[in-house]
């Protein structure tokens, strides 16, 4: 017999749980973007009020989650949101909290924090510890030199916010670059130069060197072709179609540098003639980019069949294009590459009648249009009789509702004593009006999922969205991650 | 009855089945799909860029509106898929006022057009959709009383009851349409869809080929609905009406799972046309409007049972009787009170006193429930004060 005390202790910890569920899943997902069913500023108000909330009642968990693997755009946010909190009183807290940030920051894109510094300046904050970490990632950073030119205006930003000194050279470039002649630094020298000869233009980063062309009015094509060796990775895949579009030479990037899910975007992306004829290409290209994201972090799951999600909402937005649909073609291609045995099941779609897949098949030819029917394909994957069953969808089934968790239900119920199946709903798409990727009803777990490389971290939470762990687990699990992540990065 | 007019005990959904419904807010979308389609009809869109049209209903009647675009039917009398209707689609003129088939540039102008449904060539009909209906209703006993009874104003008497207007909404101002519009997703042999707005019936839209209605759906956004359904707009949210769930105790093997979402598919199915009863249960006049062999263009009504809910539409059925169009509109209650008010008097040759007693009121509550219904103007103005003065009398 349980006492009331007891009662309320055990319903409060599986609210409690809920709530960082619901927090960790999200942080998995959001992105703050445009979504197929819901706009970009419900979604924002959204992923705000959930910072918030759990920024003040469970500081502990909402540090550690940055240790979790979860997504950029949350990971800039929550540091933001922990500089603005002011620091912790103990002083245990506060050595790990700072540990956290410094190793956040050195993780993340340096646009992005650089990003993240201008808002400090924008929302007023300017505490001793924020400045502190300002000065520490600007001191970290191996290039400094380069940061300055390529983002001048935000480190201008950063440096007069927190009052760093950065050296004579950088302050004059960042201050008073009108007074001077002459700097020691090539790139300070090229940047000057740039204002007047078109030379020296070729000697910046392409993002600067950009605007510095149409102020020489360099046309397009010769400057295309001339910035080329100054592209990052990224700026040459980005150019790809343009230069075809432009009638240049292609920009050679090398596609087993872009991870997986960035890969199949771009590779989902191209029209569809183009993936037929490059169709043995790409796919390699693919499983290449799959065998080195299993590299880092392995994945034994055993058989698993992959139920993926095709329908038209899988386009995505017009700020997150076709990413669901990459998201699907790369956890296809993730699975495929890992030792497992593995088939995928796709939804029906208005242009492609296969619905079942082999591994070595050629999935990058899929394309997205029709109706939700996560049915029939959850049907034809379980009379394949795998261990585990990985739904990739937004969450929205409509042909018809409520099909899995119906089925699901029914096999967990009656059929799973002969052949136990394990179910996970991984959804990439976050659903602003319930703060939480959408569930596929109530039988199956849900976990948010930012690129398919991350299935692994996702399916390390699942236990914990499905109830089977209690929260003291849930932060034994957190903190053994962030004390990896800090141990890392102090090594 | 001559032979271009009959009765339709509901309206069929023969070959149609219902897929399970899409719903986003109050507004609930269910699929129409058909498995076996012909290629002898196809539909496709012509847009009017002007603010209003005049059609010329003949030569004395006039039709104007707002009309967004006409329906242009291209069949062939041998069965054979239609040629071209694909290529119609891609054309492009140079004129600078269009892109693609949108037009881009705007004018004041009215655009005359003539007839409702017009031939334009061996194998070519424009018909405009819902108008044709609507015309139908407008045109309802038109002409005024036959006999000159002394209650009737001059104006009637000399013209009818011109010029008679209804008002209607047009799609984009019905909340939570366009967006369900856009984010639905279309199925593979999808040719039709039947919008529920805070689950009811607001229209049903059915066309020849899957191709047609992918490259029509978005139509549905620029035709009219009723007044009813725009104030159902407002006040609907979200609904959560499912079927009953499988029955999990049945289940023993994969093969009876199968079956078990078989029948819960079914079970939407019949969802659906329980949440459609007019389109069942209730009785259409029909009447032909144009006949291009094999087909024929017919526009209906149901009984206007003031009580019940009213649809007007037209329709497209071969002479094998399948149905390959259609569009209704739901009648608002004060739209279905004057077509009924009409009738009732048309019915009993305009006389006031036996049509009071067939509808069982006083000649005079009769009186001001036509004015009520904006009919004011077909009666003397004594006729109507007299009429207000004595029912005054009575109530005091």
């Amino acid at each position: 017999m349980q006492t009331r005390d007891e009662l309320y202790a055990a319903q409060k910890e599986a609210s409690e749980r809920e709530d960082l569920i619901l927090f960790i899943n999200t942080c998995f997902a959001a992105t703050g973007q445009t979504e197929y069913y819901s706009s970009r500023s419900c979604g924002q108000v959204s992923i705000d009020f959930l910072h918030r909330y759990v920024l003040a009642n469970y500081r502990t968990v909402y540090r550690r989650v940055l240790a979790a693997g979860v997504n950029d755009f949350n990971r800039a946010r929550m540091v933001l949101n922990l500089l603005a909190a002011g620091a912790p009183t103990d002083k245990a807290g506060r050595d790990e909290e700072g540990k956290l940030l410094s190793a956040t920051l050195r993780g993340l894109p340096a646009n992005r924090v650089f990003a993240l510094f201008a808002r400090l300046r924008k929302a007023k904050i300017n505490n001793r510890r924020s400045r502190a970490v300002v000065r520490d990632y600007l001191r970290w950073r191996s290039n400094p030199a380069f940061d300055a030119v390529k983002y001048r205006t935000k480190v201008r930003v950063a440096a007069r916010h927190a009052h760093l000194d950065l050296g004579r050279e950088i302050g004059h470039f960042l201050f008073r670059l009108k007074d001077q002649k002459h700097f020691e630094t090539p790139l300070f020298d090229s940047f000057l130069r740039a204002h007047y000869s078109k030379q020296a233009v070729y000697e910046l980063p392409y993002s600067v060197a950009e605007g510095f062309a149409s102020r020489h009015e360099i046309p397009r094509l010769e400057f295309l072709r001339k910035i080329e060796p100054q592209m990052t990775h990224a700026e040459k895949q980005r150019m790809q179609s343009t230069a075809e579009r432009v009638g240049i030479e292609k920009p050679i990037s090398d596609m087993s540098r872009t991870p997986l899910t960035k890969l199949a975007t771009y590779v989902i992306g191209l029209p569809i003639e183009q993936r037929r004829n490059r169709v043995a290409e790409l796919h390699d290209a693919l499983n290449a980019a799959a065998e080195k994201a299993l590299r880092k972090r392995p994945l034994n799951i055993g058989k698993v069949a992959a139920v993926l999600d095709r329908s038209r909402s899988t386009w995505g937005s017009r700020e997150r294009r076709r990413r669901p649909l990459a998201v699907a073609v790369a956890v296809h291609y993730l699975l495929a590459a890992s030792a497992n045995e593995m088939r995928s099941f796709w939804s029906p779609s208005r242009i492609d009648d296969s619905t079942a897949v082999a591994a070595h098949d050629h999935v990058l030819l899929v394309e997205a249009g029709g109706q939700t029917d996560l049915g029939s394909p959850l049907l034809a994957a379980i009379e394949w009789q795998p261990d585990n069953i990985i739904i990739v969808s937004d969450g929205y089934e409509n042909a018809p509702a409520d099909a899995v968790a119906q089925i699901v239900h029914a096999y967990r119920k009656r059929l799973s004593r002969t052949h136990p199946i394990a179910f996970i709903h991984a959804n990439p798409v976050f659903d602003p009006d319930h703060f939480s990727p959408k569930p596929l009803g109530g039988s199956l777990t849900t976990i948010g999922l930012r690129d398919a490389e991350d299935l692994g971290a996702s399916l390390g939470f699942a236990k914990f969205a499905s109830g089977e762990a209690s929260q003291t687990q849930l932060e034994t699990y957190l903190g053994k991650l962030s004390a990896d992540l800090i141990g890392d990065s102090h090594v | 009855m001559s032979d271009r007019a009959r009765v339709l005990k509901g309206l069929q959904l023969d070959g149609l089945t219902m897929a399970p419904p899409q719903v986003l807010g109050g507004v609930r979308l269910v699929p129409l799909l058909r498995d076996s389609q012909r290629d002898d009809l196809r539909l496709s869109r012509r847009v009017y860029p002007e603010n209003f049209a005049c059609v010329e209903v003949d030569p004395k009647t006039v039709y104007t509106s707002y009309v967004p675009h006409g329906l242009v039917a291209n069949w062939t009398t041998d069965g054979g898929a239609v040629y071209g209707s694909q290529m119609s689609q891609a054309a492009k003129k140079k004129d600078g006022k269009s892109y693609g088939q949108f037009i881009t540039a705007r004018n004041m102008s009215c655009r005359g057009l003539r007839k409702m449904a017009r031939r334009e060539g061996k194998t070519q009909l424009r018909f405009l959709p819902l108008h044709v209906a609507m015309e139908g209703l407008l045109a309802l006993h038109f002409g005024g009383p036959d006999i000159a009874w002394t209650e009737y104003s001059t104006a009637v008497m000399r013209s009818g009851l011109s010029p008679r207007s209804e008002t209607v909404v047009s799609g984009d101002q019905i909340a939570g349409l366009d967006d369900a519009l856009r984010l639905f997703e279309i199925h593979e042999n999808q040719v039709g869809m039947l919008i529920f707005v805070s689950d009811d019936l607001a229209s049903a839209f059915v066309v020849p080929h899957r191709d047609d209605y992918a490259a029509l759906h978005h139509t549905l956004i620029t035709d009219f609905y009723g007044e009813l359904i725009w104030q159902y707009g407002f006040y609907a949210t979200e609904n959560r009406i499912a079927p009953e769930p499988i029955d999990v105790d049945s289940i023993d093997s994969i093969a009876d799972l199968r079956r078990e979402i078989d029948a819960l598919r079914t079970r939407w199915s019949e969802m659906n046309a329980m949440m459609a009863p007019a389109m069942i249960n209730r009785v259409y006049r029909s009447e032909r409007v144009y006949r291009f062999k094999p087909f024929n263009l017919e526009r209906f009504i149901s009984d206007l049972d003031p009580s019940a809910e009213n649809h007007i539409g037209e329709a497209i059925y071969a002479d094998d009787g399948t149905l390959q169009y259609m569009k209704t509109y739901r009648l608002s209650s004060s739209q279905t009170r004057r077509a009924y008010l009409l009738s009732q008097l048309a019915g009993h040759d305009w006389n006031l006193e036996l049509c009071a007693l067939a509808l069982g009121c006083r000649k005079n509550e009769l009186i001001l429930r036509l004015e009520n219904a904006g009919f004011g103007y077909m009666l003397h103005q004594h006729v109507l004060d007299g009429a207000r003065a004595k029912e005054k009398r009575l109530l005091s």
